[in-house]
């Protein structure tokens, strides 16, 4: 053990040289040493007590304020700060993420075509089946189209940060902001289905909580029955990701397979009508409960998601390329 | 703690906010990721005691809580990062730590971490999740941890030494 010699001096002339004869130098050592382990080791009570109810302070402001809580901006600003950066480092990263799909084997390769064979197969099938709901579907399309204009444009945008499943909350920033159209509580898909909502924007991010969190709750409707229920998240990421339907009328009982879309709100916020969320692999019905619970695995697959598209309203004016209703891009 | 070396404190908590939020999210087992910024706290109270790593826990925490994409009660990060700074600065100081002691230490660490951000959300129903959900997240989220340990902790705890000549040599 090292002792700052050089120190000894001052101590000494500070009251401490008043010490029996016998090895003042040992005691003077210990002193020290005993000193600065207390002094390093336990920290002083009124600092633990300060940040202790620092954190308790904080976590009641926000979860009793709710919507409008007053951590609400500091959010935002750190946001605005840790956003940009996020976006760049995103930016670095992505050529890299692409390097492990390289090296693929041939028999990686040929099995992945077999199940993209089989599912083509399945999907067919399931196309063939599912002519009759559609024209219904068509009708009903047409009477809601002609009653108000839904037309939807699309804002691209790439996923940027994906929360740590450690917060037990299932959110992406992705780096499209209010700069880009977006607000709070619009519609996020990508190309296989619903993602989420936007539930907090900055200038040029916006958190979006995913339909898996465990919080998220979408009204949902099975394709083939029109059949109304909620749609609710299981917090689980990954293909392990499910989530739970919950239907309305219990006397119907959805199909394996059965497609579930968005029932969509008022004035299409936060969900827009008619987005597919994912399909029915099981159904169960308690005595206890009076509602039929499905399960439902969503089309989108979130561990490994990039491109989504925001839904904003057509018109909407944006820094970047918006995909117009009609497929064009302006 | 001086101005420099707060700053040098905060950067580190910034750089392993932004690795672990963009960086991380792409090789992340079941969606738990190596928790860097538990890293730091905990390799700042390894070197500099309980007081600052608790300093530290709490503006790491309260970061963590705010960043994007967060969207959980604030301050519930800041409370288990305390706790964490705490627990790590509590390990013996009076011997240099080794290597097993140190990987000890961040395996508690990410335990004690984890589970008080947890039993903070299930106080608060914010998320209602399972126990064994939970317990799940809680142990990869330990196994990350320690695996990122000899990556991390050497690299950051060498720095803070060498801003801190004199408690170096103890």
């Amino acid at each position: 053990m090292a002792v700052d010699l050089f120190e000894r001096p001052t101590r000494q002339r500070s009251g401490q040289g008043q010490q029996p004869p016998r090895g003042p130098m040992k005691r003077e050592r210990r002193w020290r040493v005993t000193e600065r382990l207390e002094d390093r080791g336990r920290p002083s009570r009124s600092l633990v007590v300060a940040l202790v109810l620092a954190c308790l302070s904080l976590i009641t402001l926000d979860s009793t304020a709710g919507d409008d809580s007053p951590v609400e901006p500091v959010r935002r600003a750190v946001g605005e700060v840790l956003g940009p950066v996020e976006v760049g480092a995103a930016a670095v990263v992505r050529p890299f993420v692409a390097v492990p799909s390289w090296f693929r084997t041939h028999a990686d390769l040929r099995g992945e075509i077999g199940d993209l064979e089989a599912e083509n197969a399945r999907l067919r099938t399931e196309v063939n089946t599912a002519d009759y709901d559609r024209n219904r579907l068509k009708e009903y399309d047409g009477l809601t189209a002609s009653a108000e204009d839904l037309g939807y444009s699309l804002v691209p945008a790439r996923v940027v940060g994906l929360g740590p499943a450690q917060s037990f909350s299932s959110t992406v920033t992705i780096d499209a902001g209010s700069q880009s159209g977006l607000r709070p509580d619009m519609t996020v898909l990508n190309n296989d289905g619903l993602v989420g909502r936007v539930v907090r924007v900055t200038r040029t991010t916006a958190t979006v909580l995913l339909i898996v969190d465990a919080d998220s709750v979408v009204g949902g409707r099975v394709g083939s029955s029109m059949e109304l229920g909620s749609v609710e998240g299981r917090g689980q990421l990954g293909s392990t990701g499910r989530l739970d339907l919950e239907l309305i009328d219990s006397s119907d009982v959805p199909k394996r397979d059965d497609a579930v879309v968005t029932w969509g709100s008022e004035g299409g916020a936060p969900y827009v009508a008619g987005v597919p969320i994912g399909r029915v692999t099981a159904v169960y019905s308690s005595l206890r409960e009076t509602a039929q619970r499905a399960v439902v695995e969503p089309y989108v697959d979130f561990a490994a998601l990039d491109l989504v598209g925001v839904v904003v309203p057509s018109g909407t004016a944006s820094d970047r390329a918006v995909i117009e209703a009609d497929g064009s891009v302006r | 703690m001086n101005p420099g070396r707060a700053a040098v404190a905060l950067a580190a908590v910034v750089v392993a906010l932004v690795l672990q939020v963009t960086v991380f999210s792409h090789v992340s087992w079941a969606g738990v990721v190596p928790n860097l910024v538990l890293l730091v706290v905990v390799a700042t109270g390894l070197v500099r005691g309980a007081q600052a790593a608790m300093v530290l826990g709490f503006v790491a925490g309260v970061l963590l809580d705010l960043a994007p994409p967060a969207d959980h009660v604030a301050g519930r990060w800041a409370l288990a990062l305390v706790v964490v700074g705490y627990v790590a600065g509590r390990v013996r100081q009076d011997v240099r730590p080794t290597a097993g002691s140190v990987v000890a230490t961040v395996a508690a660490c990410s335990f004690v971490g984890t589970s008080v951000f947890a039993l903070t959300g299930v106080l608060l129903q914010d998320p209602a999740l399972g126990v064994g959900e939970v317990l799940q997240v809680i142990a990869i989220g330990v196994f990350l941890d320690v695996l990122l340990t000899p990556f991390v902790l050497p690299v950051v705890m060498g720095t803070f030494r060498r801003l801190e000549p004199v408690r170096a040599t103890a």
